[in-house]
């Protein structure tokens, strides 16, 4: 009998030859634009520092505002909030879309009630959540839980119809049921296209962030946004928008990695 | 058709003489198969009808048949995998029921979980109510009998389809089954894996003493196996009524059997011939 090693090696001879080559490859047009930016405010001198300010004052203005610890308390409460909603609603998402995955009378019963939920789109609730529960942290929380909810929901539901039946029937055969044969074969199966879920989830959390942060807050990124437009402070303004990039880049990265680590256990 | 070099089936004949005390932890308690008029449509068309035949402990039965003529359909039904058959199918002396505990299946596909290693996936098999240290020597075991100790550690997609399916065997004899049920397990392997793994499935069946129903669609295999083949089929080359036991022979000869052995050729051109498939 051969032995059929399949498990593909990667290309190591390619891989050490740069190390860290593709994290030097990524940063090349952020720094380009970078150098774009410093150019048409600094040497060019091409606009207003109220309609674009040099980076170096954008630096300035993050530093000020670390400083008097303003910026400190905007960055931790818009991640706290974004931390919470993503978990309220992903939790949901893999709970309900568990329940409808898996048994055909709850899917026969919800699944279409979810579907018409699903069809508002989602910052139509806005005025209603204002209205029931306020927008205090409880709304905006709600408010992203129900942004993070739907990619969840809608990836662990349909991973769940499309497990292998093969699987699902030989983890039978050998006495799985239940809950034990979700742990063993169904979920396990599923990880994947979860995670793929879970990233879209957390994209969608920091979009419903800054949307509730924009309509009603006093602390928050989003407040950083709307209050340095009143005010004209478009440094700060530009400070907020590239530290949500690098906020929203950063916790991405972050559930990247968790998903390698999963994936390599359960893929 | 295919046949071995004679020096190889010397080999192994030694080799499975050598090994008749069964080890405890393999061994299982074979039980019997009755089919009483067993039947099975699916929506309101017959693929099997009025079959009835008593296996009994221990026994070796191949089910031969043309495909789609219900084999797998019949061996499902034993292991508990299919309720909507009609009359009545006894294991031991009590009725099958759903995904029957007393058996264990070795399906056409290996089917092993690709996140597991090969020794995880052996474990799936084991009952529930085995301590841990026992059920691990019994996977040990196992994972030698089958020739993967070596492997134990890899990923299903690290083995070729052969040590998938011998994986998946190993799986199968984890319960211990009183019957084990094989669905054409070599069907997809090449013709010398395949000649490899019918003798393991023999020097297996040495050391455990279980009852085998095996479904094929391969007359060598068959005769090289079994110690009765059923042969199911229609009337003629319709089956429109559904399928139904042909007939029913012994194999002359004790395992392990020369597979150029002239005396089953009358025997095999008869089975060919019911299958609809002149021998010549």
């Amino acid at each position: 009998m051969t032995t059929a090693l399949a498990a593909p090696a990667a290309t190591p001879g390619r891989a050490k030859s740069l190390p860290g080559g593709r994290i030097l490859l990524g940063a090349a047009v952020p720094l380009l634009i970078l150098g774009l930016w410093w150019l048409v405010t600094g040497p060019l001198n091409l606009f207003t520092p109220t309609q674009l300010p040099a980076p170096q004052r954008v630096l300035d203005a993050g530093l000020g505002l670390l400083e008097d610890g303003a910026l400190y308390a905007h960055v931790g409460i818009s991640v706290q909030r974004v931390l919470f909603g993503f978990l309220l609603g992903a939790i949901t998402g893999l709970l309900l879309g568990s329940l409808l995955g898996l048994s055909r009378l709850a899917d026969g019963l919800l699944h279409p009630t979810v579907g018409a939920f699903r069809a508002v789109p989602s910052l139509a609730w806005v005025p209603l959540i204002l209205l029931w529960v306020g927008i205090g942290e409880d709304g905006k929380v709600l408010l992203i839980a129900i942004g993070a909810f739907f990619p969840v929901f809608t990836s662990v539901h349909s991973a769940l119809r499309h497990v292998d039946p093969h699987l699902v029937e030989a983890g039978r055969a050998f006495g799985y049921h239940g809950t034990r044969l979700l742990t063993t074969v169904q979920l396990p199966a599923v990880v994947p296209p979860v995670f793929s879920g879970l990233r879209l989830a957390l994209a969608q959390s920091w979009l419903f962030l800054v949307a509730a942060e924009l309509l009603a807050s006093s602390e928050g990124l989003g407040f950083l946004l709307i209050e340095s437009q009143n005010n004209g402070r478009v440094d700060r303004l530009l400070l907020a928008i590239v530290l949500l990039a690098i906020l929203g880049k950063t916790t991405d990265a972050l559930l990247g990695i968790i998903e390698r680590k999963a994936l390599k256990t359960w893929a | 058709m295919t046949s071995a070099p004679a020096v190889d089936r010397r080999q192994y004949a030694a080799a499975s003489t050598q090994s008749v005390v069964p080890p405890e932890s393999v061994a299982a308690e074979s039980l019997s198969v009755t089919f009483n008029d067993v039947g099975r449509a699916f929506d309101g068309r017959t693929v099997l009808r009025n079959v009835s035949l008593t296996v009994t402990p221990g026994e070796v039965v191949a089910i031969l048949g043309s495909s789609g003529c219900g084999k797998s359909t019949l061996l499902r039904a034993v292991g508990g995998l299919d309720e909507g058959f009609t009359g009545d199918i006894v294991i031991g002396d009590s009725p099958v029921t759903r995904y029957d505990e007393r058996t264990a299946v070795g399906f056409q596909e290996p089917r092993l979980l690709p996140w597991r290693s090969i020794r995880k996936n052996v474990e799936l098999g084991l009952p529930r109510d085995l301590s841990k240290s026992e059920g691990q020597s019994r996977v040990d075991e196992l994972l030698e009998l089958v020739g993967l100790a070596e492997r134990a550690h890899l990923r299903p997609r690290e083995i070729s389809g052969g040590m998938a399916q011998r994986a998946s065997l190993a799986r199968a004899l984890a319960r211990q089954p009183g019957v084990l049920l094989l669905d054409e397990p070599f069907g997809a392997l090449d013709a010398l894996t395949r000649l490899k793994m019918q003798d393991l499935l023999l020097d297996v069946h040495a050391k455990t003493g279980t009852t085998v129903l095996l479904v094929t669609h391969d007359v060598n295999e068959a005769l090289q196996l079994a110690d009765r083949i059923l042969l199911l089929g229609g009337r003629g080359t319709a089956t429109a009524e559904g399928a139904t036991v042909k007939s029913l022979v012994s194999v002359p000869g004790i395992r392990p059997r020369d597979r150029a052995a002239t005396d089953l050729a009358q025997l095999r051109s008869e089975l060919y011939a019911g299958l609809g498939v002149s021998s010549r």
